[in-house]
């Protein structure tokens, strides 16, 4: 917040997987305590924007992070065993003690997510799509990030817990200054919340102020049919 | 056979708790095959020590390190391919070592002959599996968050890639460790049965680690202690008591 300037530079980033190129050519720029949104229908490489983002894929081009740039990652999902023996508190304690943070500061990180503190001894497995992207939250929070990187965070989440997330994301941005990138196919998010819009389809991307570059012909090509998204996020409700 | 002396108490005992550890961490890593498959590859080693006339232990280990990285190296590929090619290696693996093991050594190196323990190797031997039991416990929570995602893993600034191989080394030494007891085709057991009994069981990963690390100490316990009654090998019978406590941890009403 107190000091301005990017705190993320992509330049020519190309990522492939398996030979296949996801993203090509890719670049943009993120201000410090901005909130970026990153739309795109499904299989544009949102994700694996993201994925590499974080340093978790081998890419060609520049991805350069501002020196001292803390990055709590929320990913979509993940693919867990519903039994495997960690709970909630296994999950948040490791965090903590690998951050030399307190433990004690794990109840707090847990309600800035609205999470009750049952969690804590749920297996993380059992937990629904929607609470453990709150843990995975908390997980990010005890670390004090100052960026975060959330992939579709509202999905599979019910409305109030929808609101409450999108309030919570909304004063670390404000109050804390954290810069946030978000996949999301809510438009009411990325209208309500981002300085900025990434998308990215199969054939280009556009990056701009939401105002102009959400236009009525870009949305159709984003989303194709309009009326897809709307019932998308209808239904999750 | 083999008698309980307190140098065998601490050997086998200090080797239980590795394996109790690290069998977890397998389990929770879902490499259980990679695991298993593993311990065979220290037969061409034993094979060739035995050749050149050395002690078959350094050859072993030597074997299981080569192993540990090749596995390493082969998780970055897809996982479908990996687990065939680990299938294959291995078995192949076994095949050669099978060649150039014959006769008693060949049994003894496939199902473990306690024999009579030299003090180095006891002194070799806990500190070998005091290392791994360190390194299990000072790597825990890094081990964690990996094992649930290795992007958050890498966003949180570990290093996943050395963490996947020092983990594999800890594996192979637990291995190589247990070989005189169980030898090449029953040591992958030791390792997956009591994580599988307290994976069962466990309702946090303290739960988690405590049973599986309790279940290896009593099988290989209890099972050598029944060798020594019943004049046979301890290798079976180590294994068969950790499979009683896998199949009655089984039959409790699954809690989550």
């Amino acid at each position: 917040m107190q000091s301005s300037g990017a705190i993320l530079e992509v330049a020519h980033l190309t990522v492939r997987l398996g030979g296949v190129e996801i993203i090509h050519d890719l670049s943009f720029a993120v201000d410090r305590g901005s909130a970026l949104a990153v739309i795109g229908p499904n299989g544009s490489g949102k994700t694996v924007l993201f994925r590499a983002l974080a340093g978790a894929l081998p890419h060609e081009g520049v991805v350069r992070w501002a020196p001292g740039t803390r990055i709590g990652y929320v990913p979509q999902r993940l693919d867990l065993e519903r039994g495997i023996p960690i709970t909630g508190r296994d999950l948040l304690a490791a965090r903590a003690r690998l951050a030399s943070a307190s433990i004690a500061d794990i109840p707090h990180a847990l309600a800035r997510v609205g999470l009750a503190a049952e969690v804590m001894d749920t297996l993380i497995g059992a937990l629904s799509g929607g609470q453990f992207q709150r843990l995975l939250m908390a997980f990010a929070l005890l670390t004090n990030p100052t960026v975060l990187l959330l992939d579709e965070p509202t999905a599979g989440v019910d409305e109030p817990g929808q609101e409450r997330f999108k309030e919570t994301v909304h004063r670390l941005q404000v109050d804390d200054g954290v810069t946030v990138l978000l996949i999301s196919h809510d438009l009411s998010v990325v209208f309500r919340y981002a300085s900025h819009v990434l998308c990215m389809t199969r054939e280009h991307t556009c990056f701009g102020v939401p105002r102009e570059v959400l236009t009525p012909e870009l949305l159709s090509q984003v989303y194709g049919e309009p009326v897809g998204f709307i019932q998308h996020d209808d239904s999750l409700a | 056979m083999m008698t309980l002396s307190p140098d065998a108490l601490a050997l086998s005992g200090s080797m239980a708790v590795a394996a109790g550890l690290v069998g977890a961490f397998a389990l929770m890593r879902r490499m259980t095959l990679a695991a298993d498959a593993l311990s065979h590859v220290a037969l061409p080693g034993i094979g060739l020590a035995l050749l050149v006339r050395i002690e078959p232990l350094p050859g072993a280990l030597a074997a299981l390190a080569a192993g540990a990285v090749l596995i390493w190296v082969l998780e970055r590929r897809t996982r479908l391919a990996t687990e065939a090619i680990i299938g294959v290696v291995f078995s192949a693996a076994l095949a050669v070592g099978a060649l150039l093991t014959t006769g008693e050594a060949l049994m003894d190196a496939l199902f473990g002959a306690p024999g009579t323990l030299s003090s180095w190797e006891v002194v070799a031997g806990v500190a070998g599996a005091a290392a791994v039991i360190a390194f299990i416990w000072l790597a825990r929570d890094r081990l964690i968050v990996a094992l649930v995602s290795r992007d958050i893993a890498i966003t949180a600034g570990i290093d996943v890639k050395r963490l996947d191989l020092v983990y594999l080394l800890a594996f192979a030494l637990t291995v190589a460790l247990g070989l005189r007891y169980l030898g090449v085709l029953l040591m992958g057991s030791l390792l997956i049965i009591p994580a599988a009994t307290a994976r069962a069981l466990a309702r946090d990963l303290r739960g988690m680690l405590g049973i599986s690390v309790g279940v290896a100490l009593l099988s290989t316990l209890l099972g050598a202690w029944l060798a020594a009654q019943l004049h046979r090998e301890s290798g079976p019978l180590i294994v068969l008591v950790a499979s009683v406590c896998f199949f009655l941890a089984s039959m409790r009403p699954r809690r989550i």
